[in-house]
């Protein structure tokens, strides 16, 4: 009887991941069709005649033609490619020179009004994107970085939410550890050098893992303060082409996701330590 | 001397948190108080306008529609994602080889929501994959982006995207409830129905207090898949604040943005602060 509900339990979840991975299995099978069995799919998006879709799981003439094609004879995928990576990797570089002292003052030192500003910076890290545009708009437009890559990438760099993360991973290293540091001669900056940074190593990389998911797939903050489509990352590159570019828009969704697949897959623990960590009560 | 100590410590913390510090109040509080300011102004001309603002935006057509949509769609998917994640999580930590599932589940979590726009189309327009599954079984053919099932998709998208991370948060907290309460539990001669409510439901409360305001905050990320997929202006069941506040930024309407934002703040401030309350009194 146990044995049975077991089975039912596997097999249910089978279903549940296959649902799950559906979609993107879907794409990578669909990007190595050649171009006619493509266009035959999309011809009834293009101009319904009464004909349905119909996917072909097996492709009929497997290759890798648009990817050569995407990669060697697509300039513009290279811009845009080069704008998300630029963008990201600038975000969490700063993102962590900032946020990592931040996060140290936050937990081990006791201040007045500490515990005020620790919770303002948990309201903002709650709030959505909507209620800060108008702020972030007025500051940009004041220093006019308005349409730069730069209106994206500075207001993401004092995101609460990563001080929060890498907060949580130095509240866990006990006191006496720093205290004993303190005592032996060390300053603050060799306390979190040397004590604070490898203890709280797993806070620090799993907001990494969670802003490089959250940041590559930004879409609010570049559609509101850039117009330049040269200046787009890939996330808003991608809906722009349109259906009868099937082959284009296919295999730039596969680049996409090949590096976010990366530091799911590499990062995976500390995603989930991430995650956990979120917790706003123990 | 002791004095001096005391107040040398006081300011240790300022060199570590300045910067950081700076950078929020620039971009985020002053700015922010600056909208609220805003929020009672005159757009061109500034002066006090009392809460003219706000009267303005509450006989909006298109920012009632937005709220209602948007309050539905929190009414809706919250409670759905958290119950399906909870019964899956409650199944999940009766299996041994949990492992990959987990994987499986958070995997959406990486996938960009840019990479699935072709998918969509395949699969959820009038002539796409899905309806034509639907007409092979004898269906009625289904107008998935342009009818109230957009609601349904968008949900169903949500969810989908969301479902790991809250998985993952049931589960440590079901697996943080010690061992031995269940076991003495069920010497004691409980069942499992009676382990679940009255000793895992209850130790679960923090858990929920978590997930509630986490799934709240992603549940504002859904306008990533409604405007990749259907533009500005989608249809009416999925036109959603976030949707509105764009329109408006690029009409450049920012009285308004200024009194919307003051609402969604003062709304998001007292749902978390409430929530707080009850967790507290729970406690």
């Amino acid at each position: 009887m146990k044995k049975l509900r077991t089975v039912i339990l596997y097999f249910i979840f089978m279903l549940i991941s296959f649902v799950t991975v559906y979609p993107v299995i879907l794409v990578i099978l669909l990007s190595v069709q050649d171009s006619d069995e493509l266009a035959e799919m999309t011809s009834s998006l293009i101009q319904f005649t009464g004909e349905y879709v119909d996917i072909h799981y097996i492709p009929q003439y497997p290759t890798l033609s648009h990817f050569i094609d995407l990669l060697i004879f697509t300039p513009e995928f290279y811009t845009v490619f080069w704008n998300s990576l630029l963008m990201t990797g600038i975000i969490l570089v700063f993102q962590l020179l900032v946020a990592v002292p931040s996060a140290w003052a936050f937990a081990s030192f006791r201040f007045k009004g500490k515990k005020l500003l620790f919770n303002m910076y948990v309201i903002f890290m709650l709030m959505p994107f909507q209620v800060t545009m108008l702020s972030q708009y007025i500051v940009l437009d004041k220093i006019q970085l308005m349409n730069t890559r730069w209106s994206v990438i500075l207001p993401a760099i004092f995101s609460t939410f990563s001080v929060f993360l890498i907060y949580r991973g130095f509240a866990d290293i006990p006191r006496d550890i720093a205290d004993s540091a303190r005592t032996d001669g060390a300053n603050e900056w060799q306390v979190l050098r040397y004590i604070g940074l490898p203890l709280g190593k797993h806070g620090i990389l799993s907001c990494l893992v969670l802003s490089f998911l959250d940041y590559w797939n930004m879409v609010e903050q570049p559609l509101a303060f850039i117009n330049d489509k040269s200046k787009f990352p890939l996330s808003l590159y991608l809906p722009m082409l349109d259906m009868s570019n099937a082959e284009l828009m296919l295999t730039s969704s596969v680049i996409t996701l090949v590096p976010a697949v990366f530091v799911f897959i590499t990062g995976q623990d500390y995603l989930e330590q991430g995650i956990i960590s979120s917790s706003l009560k123990e | 001397m002791k004095h001096f100590t005391l107040h040398k410590q006081n300011l240790k913390h300022i060199p570590f948190l300045m910067p950081g510090l700076a950078g929020v109040l620039i971009f985020i509080l002053i700015p922010f108080i600056d909208s609220v300011r805003r929020s009672f102004c005159a757009a061109i001309t500034g002066e006090f306008i009392g809460f003219h603002n706000f009267s303005i935006i509450f006989e909006n057509e298109a920012f009632t529609l937005a709220v209602k949509n948007t309050v539905l769609f929190t009414v809706v998917c919250l409670p759905l994602l958290i119950i399906i994640s909870f019964f899956i999580s409650y199944a999940l930590c009766k299996l041994k080889y949990i492992r990959l599932i987990k994987s499986i589940l958070l995997f959406p979590l990486a996938v960009p929501t840019a990479t699935l726009v072709f998918v969509w189309y395949i699969l959820f327009d009038d002539a796409g994959y899905i309806n034509s599954v639907i007409i092979g079984c004898g269906g009625e053919k289904i107008s998935f982006l342009h009818s109230m099932a957009a609601f349904w998709v968008l949900t169903g998208s949500y969810i989908w995207k969301n479902l790991g991370y809250t998985v993952l948060l049931w589960l440590t907290g079901i697996m943080n409830i010690s061992v031995s309460l269940t076991d003495a539990a069920k010497v004691d001669g409980a069942n499992e129905r009676q382990c679940l409510f009255c000793i895992i439901l209850p130790n679960l409360k923090p858990t929920l207090y978590t997930i509630t305001i986490i799934s709240f905050l992603n549940s504002f990320k859904v306008f990533r898949e409604a405007y990749l997929v259907a533009g500005s202006y989608p249809h009416d069941s999925i036109y959603l604040l976030q949707h509105l506040f764009n329109n408006w930024f690029v009409n450049m309407e920012l009285d308004k943005m200024a009194a919307a934002a003051v609402c969604v703040f003062g709304v998001v401030f007292l749902a978390i602060v409430l929530l707080q309350r009850v967790w507290d009194k729970e406690s």
